[in-house]
């Protein structure tokens, strides 16, 4: 860490937040998930079967919601 | 390294004899419309890669190759181009927008799906051996492009090629993670090892992705190419993990798979909006590259998803 830099989460449209560099995400329970890789994504729309990570599981979501045709009002 | 591969026809018996003989002589040529041509291709290209066991590494750059390699690229570039023809290209969106939604319109037959819930244990074997020509070299088609790029987007591509080859640990490294599970499988798990029952559909499929990386004027279409494959992985990926078990394939298969899932989910975003997105920003002429290899790998896929369904006369998924 260069201790001058926050970490930078970069939100993504409809999609997962994008972070640079090993994280720990704590889930509603507690539980730490612990994630080596360059740049992980940590799943928004809360359906991924791999929680907290993203597995795109949010693209069937914005499928369906296409398909219904977006909502009144 | 590898073997040179049994020949399926003249111009690759001539090849072969070829690169087995001295390096000097007159050059090859394509002479007319050869059915082995996607083979003739794929060895030439692996000169580039890792080569093989009984030839020279001096071929490579062989000006004996130089002619017969550009008649084939031209032939493929053509095609590719041809069957690109006509598809929407959305130009009022941002480039990585357009992406998702060539995506979004693309239809085709999904082998994911077969093997989630109906495919054989053989017939999954068999797409493994078919996948392994790429997988064993997951990721290094792209790399080609990286010298080509400037800092914006070359600096996204490594975040993730960082991700495919391991960021530091050989045995985190995807393609050796591929060949981790071929093995455990009881699969041959030496690189190039199925080239000999390759379907010229999949050849096809490595042939661009290596036609793309080798020749700089593509790298759009490389990085095209590399962001729909990025983006239609992670769900597919969960299909073949649940079928691989369904099958009782070994952990470390199914686990190649499960990698995918998550690891795809990240390169997706950072494929279409920093490496694609960047690009068409700094050379914005390559935009209908980065479509035309974007839809090419969709077109490409659902090829070889038709031509294997149709060997196992399983119903389109
Ligand atoms: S944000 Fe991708 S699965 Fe939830
Ligand atoms: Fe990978
Ligand atoms: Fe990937």
């Amino acid at each position: 860490m260069s201790g001058s830099r926050p970490p930078v989460l970069r939100v993504c449209a409809d999609g997962p937040v994008l972070v640079t560099g090993e994280v720990e995400v704590e889930d509603a329970d507690g539980v730490r998930h612990r994630s080596t890789r360059p740049v992980s994504a940590v799943c928004r729309c809360g359906a991924s079967s791999r929680a907290p990570w993203c597995d795109g599981t949010h693209k069937l979501l914005r499928a369906r919601d296409a398909d219904r045709g977006s909502p009144q009002g | 390294m590898t073997h040179l591969p049994r020949p399926r026809g003249e111009l690759t018996a001539r090849l072969v004899e070829t690169l087995r003989g001295p390096l000097d002589g007159p050059p090859l040529t394509l002479g007319g419309p050869a059915p082995d041509a996607s083979l003739a291709l794929w060895m030439l290209h692996e000169l580039h890669y890792r080569g093989f066991d009984e030839v020279d590494d001096r071929w490579e750059w062989s000006p004996r190759l130089m002619p017969l390699r550009r008649d084939l690229e031209d032939d493929l570039e053509r095609r590719l181009r041809e069957r690109y023809a006509g598809v929407a290209t959305y130009d009022d969106l941002e480039v990585d927008e357009a992406v998702v939604a060539v995506i979004d319109d693309h239809e085709g037959p999904s082998l994911a799906r077969h093997v989630q819930r109906h495919a054989t244990r053989q017939e999954v074997e068999e797409l493994l051996r078919q996948r392994s020509i790429y997988h064993l070299k997951e990721a290094d088609p792209t790399s080609w492009t990286i010298p080509r790029l400037s800092a914006g987007p070359k600096a996204a591509l490594l975040l993730v090629q960082l991700d495919e080859y391991g960021a530091g640990d050989p045995a985190r490294l995807h393609h050796a993670l591929f060949a981790q599970g071929l093995a455990d499988s009881g699969l041959d798990a030496a690189y190039g090892a199925y080239v000999d029952e390759a379907t010229d559909a999949v050849l096809e499929q490595n042939n661009a992705v290596s036609l793309f990386g080798l020749q700089r004027r593509m790298r759009g279409a490389a990085l095209g190419h590399f962001a729909a494959f990025e983006a239609t992985s992670s769900i597919p990926s969960r299909q073949l993990a649940q079928g691989m078990r369904r099958v009782g394939l070994p952990e470390s298969m199914a686990g190649y798979y499960d990698e995918h899932v998550e690891a795809d989910a990240a390169h997706e975003q950072v494929a279409l909006r920093d490496i694609c997105g960047r690009l068409v920003r700094e050379e914005p002429a390559l935009r209908d590259d980065v479509l035309l290899g974007a839809w090419t790998c969709l077109d490409l896929e659902a090829r070889t998803a038709r031509d294997l369904l149709g060997r196992w006369e399983a119903v389109a998924a």
